[in-house]
C-alpha cells in the first residue's frame, strides 16, 4: 500500500495521488456529460411530442386503476361483507396490502433522507423518482384502513377531532399511533419531495415554450429565480426535511409492527417486530424502485449514464443487506418461538405457519426472501439487469407472502382450535389489489411525463466540473484512475 | 426573458391564504352550528294528529307523567298511551271536542292514534327507560320541561355526548325517587350553597347509596 499512497510530483507540478485502481469510485454521471447535456435529457422527457408505447402503457393501467374506486364504491355501498374475511380473520388482504404499500414506500425516504444526510451521491440520480414511487404507494396503502373500517363516512373518527359523541381517541392503541405515523409519513414525503423539485420545474418553466406549460410550471415553481439566497434557503430547508424524514424510516413501520407487537396473539406478540418490519420494509421498497426504474432506463435510454450500472449494483447491495437481516429475523424468530420461548402456543404459531394450511405462503416468503437476495453476493449477478429484475419481482411478492404469513396464519389459528377459521379472498379483494397496482404505475406513468423524474440539478453537483477543485485542463480526464490536486 | 407572471401575483399565495383561512373557518363553524344534534333535533315539534297539551294535563292538571306513560319503571321502551287511557277521562271530559274525533275513531274501531314519534333512539344504541328511572334519573334530564309544553318538541340534543356527560357525571342527575316525575325539582340548598353544589351534594350521595356505575368506557354498554 505504501508505494500506492506515496505522494509523486509530475513534471508540471502536479501533485498526483496514486489510488489502487479496486478503490478508484466509479463516476455517478458517465461519458464526462456535462452539465447542458443533463438539462436537456432530463427536460426532453416532459417535453416532446408523448410518446406511443406512453400511450399504450397508460390505456393499459389507467382502466386497471379505476378498478379501485369501482370497487371501493361497492364495498362502501354494500358494506365490508364483500371482503372476505370474517371472525376469526378480522385482517386479511386489506392490511397485507395497507402493510406491503406502507413497507414499499420506506424505500424513497431511506434513498431520499438517510442517503442525503450520510452523504451518498449515487442517490441524485434516482432519488426524485423514488420518492414519487413512495407517495403513491402510501396513498395505495392509505385506502386500506379507510376502508376497513367499514363506514369509510365514519373514518375521520381516526383523528382526534372534537365531535359530539364525546368520544376521544384511545392514545394507548397502536392503531391510532399508525393513523399518526402514516398521515406524518404522507405529508413529510410530500413536502420533501415537493422542496426538492423546486429548481427543476423552474428549469422546465424558463425552457417552457407554450402559456400554459410556463403557467403550469411557474406556478408550482413557486417564483424560484435561483438566485445565492434561493439556493442558501433551499439547502436548509432541504437538510432540516431530510433531519425530519430519516426518523420516520425507523418509525413509520416501527409502529406498524406495533399494531400486532402490542397484541398478545401468539405470533404477533414479539418484540423482534420493530427492526424485522423496518429491513423488511427497505429490501422490499428497493425492489420496487428496482422494478419502476429498470423499465425507466429502458425506455428512456438517455438516462443509462446518469442511472448506471453501479447505481443498480449500489441498490442490490442494499437489497442483499436488508433481504440478510430479514432472512436473520425469520430464523431467530422461529429459534425463539420453537426452542427458546418454551412457550407451548409460540410454538405452535410457529409450527402452524410452516406446516399448517397456509405453509405454502410461508415457504414462498422464506424462498423469495431469504434465498434470492443471496444471488446478489456476486457483483456480475448485481450488474445484470434482467437477473436484478427478475430478482425483485421475487422479493416483491416474497414481501407481500411475509404479510400475509404475519397475519394470515396467526389469525387463522389462535389459542382455541374451536375459533379455527380458514379464509379466501373475495374477487372484491383481489381486484381492489389489483387496481392498487393500476392506480401505482398510472400515477408512476403521469409523474414521469409531467416532472422531472431525474434530479437534474442535483446530479450536476456530483459532476467533476461541480467540483470546486476541478481542473478542466486536469489529468482526470485523460487518467480517470488518478485524483488530481493542483500542487499551488 | 419577459416575466411570466405580474408583479402582483406575489401577494397571491397572502390572498390565497386569507381566503382559505376564511372559507376554513367559515366551514368549520358552519358545520359545529348546523351540522350537529344541537341544531339538527332541538326544536322539532311535528304537528300530532291530536292537539295534545301537556302543559293543560301534567302541568295544569298535574297529571304524574307515569298516569299515561306507565310502564316507564318497568320496560325499557316508555309507552305511548293507548285510546282506552285517554277515553277514561274523555269519554266524560270534552267528549264532544272536534279536536277530540281521531281518539274518538281510535276508540271506535281499535285502530291507534298515529302519533309521530319525536324523541327516536337509533336501533345501533340501546336505551332502558326503567334503568334509568329506577335510579334517580328525572323525565326532565332527557326531555326538558314538557308539563310547560303545549304540544311536545325536542329539547336536548340526544346526541351521544349528551349520554355520555351524564354518565361520566351521574350525580349532575341523580335525584330522590319521588321527585322524578316532578320536573319542576330542584335540590335544596343548604345553608348558603349554590343550588348546583346542591345537587351535586345529594347527587353524589345518591350514586354512593344506588351504587350507580353507568357505562362509561365500554361501548357494548350501549352499543350492544
Amino acid at each position: 500500500m505504501a508505494d500506492h499512497a506515496a505522494k509523486l510530483v509530475s513534471e508540471d507540478g502536479v501533485v498526483v495521488l496514486h489510488c489502487p485502481p479496486e478503490l478508484v469510485r466509479e463516476k455517478l454521471v458517465n461519458h464526462d456529460r456535462s452539465l447542458n447535456w443533463i438539462t436537456e435529457k432530463v427536460s426532453v422527457i416532459c417535453e416532446e411530442k408523448t410518446r406511443p408505447w406512453w400511450w399504450i402503457a397508460f390505456f393499459i393501467f389507467s382502466p386497471i386503476a379505476l378498478l379501485v374506486p369501482l370497487l371501493l364504491g361497492y364495498q362502501v355501498s354494500n358494506g365490508v361483507g364483500v371482503w372476505g374475511e370474517n371472525q376469526p380473520f378480522g385482517w386479511a388482504w386489506d392490511i397485507t396490502n395497507f402493510v406491503f404499500w406502507i413497507g414499499i414506500g420506506h424505500a424513497g425516504t431511506l434513498i431520499s433522507a438517510i442517503l442525503f444526510l450520510t452523504r451518498q451521491k449515487w442517490r441524485t440520480s434516482i432519488n426524485r423518482a423514488s420518492e414519487a414511487m413512495t407517495l403513491f404507494a402510501v396513498m395505495c396503502a392509505g385506502l386500506y384502513p379507510g376502508f376497513h373500517v367499514g363506514r369509510v363516512w365514519k373514518a375521520w373518527y381516526l383523528f382526534p377531532i372534537p365531535n359530539w359523541n364525546g368520544l376521544w381517541q384511545n392514545y394507548r392503541s397502536p392503531l391510532l399511533w399508525d393513523v399518526f405515523a402514516v398521515s406524518t409519513y404522507f405529508t413529510v414525503s410530500v413536502l420533501f419531495w415537493y422542496v426538492g423539485l423546486i429548481p427543476d420545474l423552474a428549469m422546465l418553466r424558463d425552457r417552457a415554450k407554450s402559456k400554459l406549460k410556463q403557467w403550469g410550471y411557474g406556478l408550482a415553481a413557486l417564483g424560484w429565480r435561483g438566485g445565492n439566497r434561493h439556493w442558501q434557503h433551499y439547502e436548509m430547508a432541504y437538510l432540516i426535511l431530510a433531519g425530519l424524514s430519516t426518523p420516520l424510516v425507523l418509525s413509520v413501520h416501527s409502529i406498524v409492527s406495533f399494531d400486532f407487537a402490542t397484541s398478545i396473539v401468539p405470533g404477533w406478540h414479539t418484540t423482534i417486530f420493530p427492526p424485522y418490519f423496518v429491513a423488511g420494509a427497505v429490501f422490499g421498497g428497493f425492489a420496487m424502485v428496482l422494478t419502476l426504474m429498470l423499465p425507466a432506463r429502458l425506455l428512456y435510454p438517455q438516462l443509462d449514464d446518469m442511472m448506471t450500472r453501479n447505481h443498480v449494483d449500489k441498490m442490490a447491495k442494499i437489497i442483499l443487506l436488508t433481504g440478510s437481516i430479514v432472512g436473520y429475523a425469520y430464523l431467530m424468530e422461529l429459534f425463539i418461538a420453537m426452542v427458546y420461548s418454551g412457550h407451548f402456543y409460540e410454538y405452535n404459531a410457529f409450527y402452524n405457519r410452516a406446516t399448517g394450511w397456509y405453509a405454502w405462503h410461508y415457504f414462498a416468503m422464506m424462498f423469495c426472501n431469504v434465498i434470492t437476495p443471496q444471488i446478489f453476493w456476486f457483483k456480475a449477478m448485481r450488474r445484470n439487469y434482467i437477473v436484478v429484475f427478475i430478482a425483485c419481482q421475487f422479493v416483491n411478492a416474497g414481501m407481500w407472502y411475509e404479510r400475509f404469513v404475519i397475519i394470515g396464519t396467526t389469525l387463522a389459528q389462535d389459542f382455541l382450535p374451536s375459533s379455527w377459521g380458514h379464509y379466501t379472498p373475495s374477487w372484491v379483494e383481489v381486484l381492489t389489489f389489483v387496481g392498487t397496482f393500476g392506480f401505482f404505475i398510472t400515477a408512476f406513468l403521469l409523474f414521469m411525463r409531467f416532472l422531472p423524474m431525474v434530479c437534474a440539478f442535483e446530479v450536476k453537483a456530483v459532476t467533476p466540473q461541480a467540483d470546486p477543485h476541478h481542473d478542466p485542463k486536469g489529468h482526470d480526464h485523460e487518467q480517470p484512475k488518478e485524483a488530481a490536486l493542483s500542487a499551488h | 426573458m419577459p416575466q411570466i407572471f405580474p408583479r402582483s401575483s406575489n401577494f397571491v399565495p397572502l390572498q390565497i391564504a386569507i381566503v382559505l383561512g376564511v372559507l376554513t373557518a367559515g366551514a368549520l363553524g358552519a358545520f359545529w352550528y348546523y351540522w350537529t344534534p344541537k341544531y339538527t333535533r332541538v326544536g322539532y315539534q311535528p304537528a300530532q294528529p291530536i292537539p295534545f297539551s301537556h302543559k293543560v294535563h301534567a302541568g295544569q292538571l298535574g297529571l304524574d307523567c307515569r298516569y299515561c306513560h306507565s310502564f316507564v319503571e318497568t320496560a325499557a321502551h316508555s309507552n305511548i298511551p293507548t285510546a282506552q287511557v285517554c277515553m277514561s277521562c274523555h269519554s266524560q271530559v270534552q267528549k264532544d271536542n272536534p279536536k277530540l274525533e281521531p281518539l274518538r275513531k281510535a276508540w271506535a274501531t281499535g285502530e291507534p292514534v298515529q302519533w309521530v314519534q319525536v324523541h327516536k333512539t337509533p336501533d345501533h344504541a340501546y336505551f332502558n327507560h326503567s334503568v334509568h328511572v329506577n335510579r334517580g334519573v328525572s323525565c326532565v334530564s332527557c326531555h326538558g320541561r314538557v308539563d310547560q309544553m303545549d304540544v311536545v318538541y325536542h329539547a336536548e340534543s340526544h346526541a351521544m355526548k349528551f349520554c355520555l356527560d351524564c354518565h361520566r357525571a351521574p350525580e349532575s342527575g341523580l335525584r330522590p325517587l319521588d321527585k322524578v316525575t316532578d320536573l319542576g325539582w330542584t335540590a335544596t340548598p343548604k345553608g348558603k350553597e349554590s343550588a348546583q353544589q346542591a345537587q351535586l351534594d345529594l347527587g353524589n350521595e345518591l350514586k354512593k347509596r344506588r351504587d350507580v356505575n353507568p357505562p362509561v368506557n365500554n361501548c357494548a354498554g350501549c352499543h350492544r
